[in-house]
C-alpha cells in the first residue's frame, strides 16, 4: 500500500513537472491543442467517476457539460468578469443534475431506462439551444444565437480582474491544473468513507441498503458531482474557443465520452484521462487526412473494444504489469532459495 | 370543421410514423431484451435502399416495401451472428456495442455515398379538404402501420415461428430441451426486428431529407416510444405510439415543431417516472 502511495505521488509530481515544462518545450499550436485535450480530459473524468465508481451509466453528460459552457458563455457576456460566471458554470449543471437526479433516481428508475432518459434529456436541450436564433432570445447582453451559437465569449481573466485577460499559455496552466486537481480530488473522495459507500452502493444496492445507507441519496450525490465536474469541463472548452454552439449538446460528442472511458478502463480514474487524450489525438490526425471516416474508425474501435478488450486499456496494462511483476518476484524468490540451498552444504562443511 | 379533419390526420400520421418507427425496436427489446442503439441507422440504410433502387429505376413501391426490408434483413442478421450474439445477457455492453456499430454505419455511408442529403419524390398525390391540402401518401402511412400491427400480431399468435419464438424468449433452456435451436431463433428475431426497421426507413424516405445522418433524429424517438410502451411488443408500441404521436401533433400544432418535440420528450420522462414499467405493465397485463 506504502509502495503503492509513493508511486502515485511520483507520477503527480511527473504529471506537475510535465505540465509546467510544456509550454517552453512545445509550440504554441501543439500547446493549445493539449489544452483542449485537457479540458475534455475533465470531462471524459466526470464520466468515469459516475460510470465507474457511482455505477451510473449516463447517455447524457453533455447535457452538464453544455449547460456549464453556455451558462459560462451567458455569465462572461453579461459580467464582463470570468470569475463568477466559473462559478455558475459549475453551480448551474449541478443544480440541473440534482433535479434530474432527484426525479430519477427516487423514481427508481431502472439503469437501463436511466441511459435513454439522460440520452433524451441532451436531445431537448439541443433541439431548445439549437431553435433560440432570433432577437427575442437573449439573457441580458447575450444572445444564445440558436444554430451558429455564441461567438466571442470573454475568456478566462484573472480572478475579479477582467481587464487581465490570461494568455495561452496561462489558459493551459489553468486547463492542466484543473485536471490534475479534479483528479486528486475526485481521488481524495474515493478514499474517504463516502467513496467507499458509493462504491458499495455501485457493488450492490441491496445489501448497502440493508447496511443502513440510503443509495438513492448517495447516487444522487456521486450524480451531482459528476454534473458540477462536467460543467467546469463546459467552462474550460469555451475559454479555449472563445466560442460555443449546440453542437456540445449533441449525440456525436454524447458517443465520444462513452468511447473514452470504454477505451481507456472502467472503474479508474487515470483509464478515462488516457482514453480522452488517445482518441482526441487520433481523431484529430484522421481529420487532416480524407481516406478514412472519423465515425468508421471510431466505431471499430469501440466495437473491437467492447469484444476484445472489454475491461479497457489501463486495467489490462495495469493486470499485465502485475503479473509480469509477481512472476519476477517469484522468479526472483526462487532464484535465491535455489542458491541458498545450494550454499548450504557448502556453508556447513 | 375542415381544420379538424387536418388535424385528425395530422395526428393519425404522426401516429402512424412512431408506430413504424419503433415497431422493429419493439420486436428487438420486447423479446430479446437487446438495446440497440443502431436502430436509427437501420432506418437510415432502409431510406437508403429505397432511394438508390428507386434512383436506378425500379418501381418506387417495389424499393421501399420490398428491397428495403430484404436489405435490411440481411444486414441485421450478419450483425447479428458477428456482433450481438457474443454480447447475449451483457446489457451494457450490447448498447456499447451497437452505438459503436451505428457510428461505424453512419462513417461507412458517409465514405461511401458522401455526406449529402438525397431524396425521392414522394409518390401518389394530393387532395384537399376545404382550404387545407393534404397527401394521399399520409393515409398509405396511416394504413400501413395499421396493417403492419396487424401482420405481427397474426405472426406472433398464429404461426408456428410465433409460437416458438416466444416460448425461446421465455425458456431457451427448455425450447433447446425440445429439439429447437434457440441461437437460430434470436438470428430469426434480429433479423424480422431490423427487415421492419428497414421497412420503416423505405417508407419515410420521400417524406423526409435521406443522409448519413438522418438515424440519429429518430432513435431516441423510438426509445421512448417502445420504453413508454413497456413489455407487450403490440399494445406497448401502439399505445404509446398514440400518446405521444398525438402530444407531439398538438404541440406542434399549437407552438413550434421543436417544442413540440420537447415536450414529447419532457412528457416520455415524467411517464416512465410514473409508470417505470410502461403503459403495457399497467393498462394491458398479458397482452402480446
Amino acid at each position: 500500500m506504502a509502495v503503492k502511495t509513493a508511486a502515485q505521488l511520483t507520477a503527480l509530481i511527473l504529471a506537475v513537472v510535465a505540465i509546467a515544462a510544456a509550454p517552453m518545450l512545445l509550440d504554441l499550436f501543439d500547446l493549445i491543442e493539449l489544452t483542449l485535450f485537457a479540458s475534455m480530459a475533465v470531462l471524459a473524468l466526470s464520466l468515469g467517476f459516475i460510470w465507474g465508481f457511482g455505477g451510473i451509466l449516463s447517455f447524457g453528460q453533455t447535457a452538464f457539460f453544455g449547460l456549464g459552457g453556455y451558462a459560462y458563455a451567458v455569465a462572461a457576456i453579461n459580467f464582463g468578469d470570468s470569475t463568477p460566471a466559473i462559478l455558475l458554470a459549475i453551480a448551474l449543471p449541478a443544480a440541473f443534475a440534482a433535479l434530474l437526479g432527484y426525479f430519477t433516481f427516487y423514481g427508481r428508475v431502472s439503469d437501463v431506462y436511466f441511459s435513454v432518459i439522460t440520452l433524451t434529456v441532451t436531445l431537448i436541450l439541443f433541439n431548445v439551444v439549437n431553435s433560440t436564433a432570433g432577437d427575442e432570445y437573449r439573457i441580458g447582453d447575450a444572445a444564445l444565437g440558436g444554430f451558429n451559437g455564441m461567438p466571442a465569449v470573454p475568456t478566462f481573466n484573472m480572478p475579479f480582474d477582467p481587464a487581465a485577460v490570461l494568455e495561452p499559455e496561462a489558459s493551459w496552466y489553468v486547463a492542466a491544473g484543473t485536471l490534475v486537481a479534479v483528479y486528486v480530488l475526485l481521488r481524495l473522495l474515493l478514499a474517504s468513507s463516502f467513496g467507499r459507500i458509493a462504491v458499495a452502493v455501485k457493488e450492490n444496492e441491496v445489501r448497502a441498503s440493508l447496511l443502513g445507507y440510503d443509495p438513492r441519496l448517495i447516487k444522487l450525490i456521486v450524480f451531482v458531482i459528476g454534473g458540477a465536474v462536467a460543467g467546469l469541463a463546459g467552462a474550460l472548452y469555451v475559454n479555449w474557443g472563445a466560442f460555443v454552439n449546440p453542437t456540445i449538446f449533441g449525440l456525436a460528442l454524447s458517443a465520444q465520452i462513452i468511447i473514452w472511458v470504454t477505451i481507456g478502463g472502467l472503474g479508474t480514474l487515470i483509464g478515462p484521462v488516457v482514453g480522452c487524450i488517445l482518441v482526441q489525438y487520433i481523431v484529430s490526425r484522421i481529420g487532416t487526412q480524407q481516406t478514412f471516416n472519423a465515425n468508421l474508425i471510431l466505431g471499430a474501435v469501440l466495437i473491437g473494444f467492447v469484444l476484445l478488450l472489454p475491461r479497457g486499456l489501463m486495467p489490462t496494462l495495469q493486470h499485465i504489469a502485475t503479473q509480469a511483476g509477481s512472476r519476477l518476484a517469484y522468479m526472483f524468490s526462487r532464484d535465491n532459495a535455489g542458491r541458498a540451498i545450494a550454499d548450504r552444504p557448502a556453508g556447513a562443511e | 370543421m375542415d381544420l379538424a379533419a387536418v388535424l385528425t390526420l395530422d395526428v393519425l400520421s404522426g401516429i402512424a410514423t412512431l408506430v413504424l418507427l419503433s415497431l422493429g425496436l419493439a420486436v428487438i427489446f420486447g423479446m430479446m431484451r437487446i438495446i440497440n442503439l443502431a436502430h436509427g441507422e437501420f432506418v437510415m440504410l432502409g431510406a437508403y435502399a429505397t432511394v438508390l433502387s428507386a434512383n436506378a429505376g425500379i418501381n418506387i413501391w417495389i424499393a421501399m416495401l420490398v428491397i428495403a426490408p430484404l436489405t435490411v434483413g440481411a444486414i441485421g442478421i450478419v450483425i447479428e451472428r458477428c456482433l450481438i450474439r457474443f454480447l447475449y445477457g451483457r446489457l451494457v455492453d450490447t448498447m456499447l456495442a451497437t452505438w459503436g456499430l451505428s457510428l461505424f454505419i453512419t462513417g461507412a455511408v458517409t465514405t461511401a455515398f458522401g455526406n449529402t442529403i438525397q431524396g425521392v419524390p414522394t409518390p401518389l398525390g394530393g387532395f384537399e379538404i376545404g382550404d387545407y391540402r393534404s397527401s394521399y401518401y399520409t393515409l398509405f402511412l396511416v394504413v400501413l402501420s395499421a396493417t403492419l400491427l396487424g401482420l405481427v400480431f397474426i405472426f406472433l399468435r398464429r404461426t408456428r415461428f410465433g409460437l416458438v419464438s416466444r416460448a425461446t424468449m421465455q425458456n431457451p433452456g427448455m425450447t433447446a430441451a425440445l429439439g429447437v435451436n434457440p441461437n437460430r431463433v434470436y438470428m430469426q428475431t434480429f433479423g424480422i426486428g431490423a427487415a421492419l426497421t428497414g421497412l420503416a426507413g423505405g417508407v419515410l424516405a420521400p417524406v423526409s431529407g435521406v443522409g448519413p445522418e438522418m438515424g440519429a433524429a429518430f432513435v431516441a424517438k423510438a426509445f421512448i416510444t417502445v420504453v413508454g410502451g413497456g413489455s407487450a411488443i403490440l399494445a406497448g408500441t401502439a399505445s404509446s405510439s398514440s400518446v405521444f404521436g398525438f402530444i407531439n401533433q398538438t404541440g406542434s400544432y399549437f407552438t413550434t415543431p421543436v417544442f413540440g418535440e420537447v415536450i414529447v420528450f419532457l412528457s416520455a420522462i415524467v411517464l416512465i417516472r410514473l409508470l417505470p414499467q410502461g403503459i403495457s405493465a399497467r393498462f394491458f397485463k398479458g397482452s402480446l
